[in-house]
């Protein structure tokens, strides 16, 4: 699905993140561990497109990202891409529905109405659609950035310490969404968290050293 | 959803800051309406006041205050001047027309303006009702005049002796000789509209005792030729060459004075100009502190927005998109203020339009349109879109996994 090969990132000419190899299939569930300083979120934002690393190749579903160009880039990231970020920052002076459909719009997709009830139900807060971000708990924040982050049926999920601060159960239940919501739209998932109590739930790993 | 649906949502989760952006922008905008408008309309009239008057004669003085005082009835005369001279003059071959003005009386602060058919003809007026006067003493009523004084057909009224505001205290008033009211007016849109017409023989015949004459209706046979005065005469040329020979030939070869009404008027305005563009300069500001204003906002909602932008980036959103979205905002900020400040301006020009007539002063309304508002609302974007611009750029650069990690 995603093929990393001599990735190197440098930030002022220290390096940040080393990636000698990874590959990884068409959805498989990945975890990525390490400590803070590591590289996970620099190695997540490359996956993501968002970031162009220092050298070496990234190609993502068949796509040398390299070889694109801005634009394209940016259409690629939108289609092909979904991303819960650690602080979730859904749009707040949008409504739940909105949200949703602007990660539709923004991406050049046709603005699917049912499709956003649809996952919303999937995880359960349809209820919400018409409430503003700051009328949520953090629990239904989660699921709505989860809900935008598959709503375009993206190959890749990937998702940016969406543990920290969460209890055992809750803990449980955001990774059960994340899986099941990548399972449904046959998304490659890759999570990055430092949190060592959901290392049992997925068995690929990928380990990143503290850099020297 | 589109960027006009985000804009807005943005416009309105800053409701506060919109509302006062928006304000600042239509004030300025309202200003320069109110200006345009105000302008573009007394210009207007002052010019069709007078449309084809090549030159007024009048007595010697100002050159102004017989423009004034002749066309636009607002001034006081300059003098007399005597109706013997007025008859050679009118004999001369630079002169195609005259028409001859007597002056001395006011009704309730409205002019009498004694004069021949001609004057009436000139300003193309048809009448609502009755006729012209034939005799002295007969009376036409503007439209106006009949409107507010409620004088009707077959009224009876006397003159003040004077051009002011009338029935004061102490003001002479011709008793013993009334106007009767044989027509009336239909509105022309000019100065006739505020002037109560006769024949110039009526106002030698108010005056008619100071002659010894009983039999006014015969005054302008009775009165010796030599006696008789007229305020002013309105000429026309008879060829485009008269402009250079007549005014040099009255002024030097008579007590009178020639005043070109073009020049005259093109000098009024110069003078009013300045306070216009004291005006127009503080409306100016006015629209530069809402340009800033506007800046400010949008730089803050832009710092405020740093995270949403770098997520719509991830969204798949490309920085033109949203430097269009910035630039869009500071637009719709811009456009709303814009209509809400043309439509403050025309409400205001109307409610001023309101004050002068009741003041009797010319007639202004806000329900009137000029070709120069486009332009205004072109300025009010431009503002928009300049203001706009840097916190556009910023989100062009938008550095979303700098951001992003960050936050």
């Amino acid at each position: 699905m995603f093929d990393l090969r001599n990735l190197r990132h440098a930030y002022d000419g220290t390096d940040v993140l080393n990636v000698a190899a990874w590959r990884a299939d068409q959805g498989a569930h990945w975890l990525v561990l390490g400590p803070s300083g590591s590289g996970k979120t620099t190695l997540l934002h490359i996956l993501a497109a968002i970031l162009t690393p220092t050298a070496g190749s990234v190609s993502v579903a068949g796509q040398d990202l390299t070889a694109l160009g801005a634009h394209q880039l940016d259409r690629f990231r939108g289609q092909h891409i979904g991303i819960v970020l650690q602080r979730l920052h859904l749009v707040p002076s949008l409504t739940v529905m909105n949200n949703l459909l602007l990660a539709q719009y923004l991406a050049g997709l046709a603005q699917d109405g049912a499709r956003v009830r649809e996952v919303l139900a999937s995880l359960g807060v349809s209820d919400k659609a018409d409430a503003y971000p700051h009328e949520l708990s953090f629990g239904q924040a989660q699921r709505v950035a989860v809900a935008r982050a598959v709503v375009n049926r993206p190959k890749l999920l990937l998702a940016d310490e969406p543990t920290s601060n969460l209890d055992d159960v809750r803990c449980a239940q955001a990774y059960g969404l994340l899986e099941s919501q990548a399972r449904a739209c046959g998304a490659t998932l890759v999570v990055a968290t430092h949190d060592q109590r959901i290392k049992a739930r997925m068995s690929n790993h990928y380990e990143l050293k503290e850099q020297p | 959803m589109n960027l006009a649906t985000v804009s807005l949502a943005y416009l309105r989760a800053r409701a506060l800051n919109t509302t006062l952006n928006v304000l600042l922008l239509a004030l300025g905008i309202a200003t320069i309406t109110l200006l345009l408008l105000a302008t573009s309309q007394f210009e207007e009239r002052m010019q069709r006041d007078a449309r084809g008057i090549d030159l007024v004669v009048g007595a010697k003085g100002s050159p102004m205050q017989i423009i004034l005082s002749s066309i636009y009835q607002l001034d006081v005369p300059t003098g007399n001047v005597s109706w013997k001279h007025a008859q050679e003059l009118a004999r001369h071959r630079a002169v195609k027309k005259m028409i001859p003005l007597a002056l001395a009386d006011n009704y309730r602060g409205f002019r009498i303006v004694g004069t021949n058919h001609d004057y009436a003809e000139h300003y193309g007026v048809r009448l609502a009702q009755g006729r012209l006067w034939q005799a002295p003493l007969e009376a036409v009523l503007g439209a106006e005049i009949a409107a507010r004084t409620g004088l009707a057909m077959d009224a009876t009224f006397i003159g003040a002796h004077g051009m002011g505001a009338g029935e004061r205290e102490g003001d002479v008033m011709h008793e013993t000789h009334s106007y009767r009211v044989v027509g009336v007016l239909a509105p022309t849109g000019t100065v006739v509209d505020r002037v109560v017409l006769t024949d110039v023989a009526s106002v030698w015949a108010v005056h008619a005792d100071q002659y010894d004459i009983k039999d006014v209706a015969r005054i302008a046979e009775l009165l010796p030729d030599d006696e008789k005065e007229l305020t002013a005469l309105l000429i026309q040329y008879s060829s485009p060459l008269a402009a250079a020979i007549l005014p040099r030939y009255i002024n030097q070869n008579s007590e009178m004075q020639a005043a070109s009404p073009a020049y005259e008027t093109a000098r009024l305005f110069s003078i009013i100009g300045v306070g216009i563009d004291v005006l127009r300069g503080f409306a100016l500001v006015l629209i530069l502190a809402a340009g800033l204003s506007v800046f400010i906002a949008l730089y803050n909602a832009l710092l405020e927005r740093r995270y949403d932008l770098a997520v719509m980036r991830t969204l798949g959103a490309s920085p033109a998109r949203l430097m269009t979205l910035m630039l869009f905002e500071g637009a719709l900020l811009a456009g709303i203020g814009a209509a809400l400040g043309l439509a403050l301006g025309h409400v205001l020009t109307e409610l001023l339009g309101v004050a002068f007539k009741a003041a009797k002063q010319v007639a202004v309304t806000g329900w009137a349109w000029v070709p120069e508002e486009l332009w205004l609302i072109g300025l009010a974007l431009a503002v928009g879109i300049f203001a706009a611009l840097l916190p556009a750029w910023r989100a062009y650069r938008t550095d979303i996994a700098g951001t992003l990690a960050r936050g």
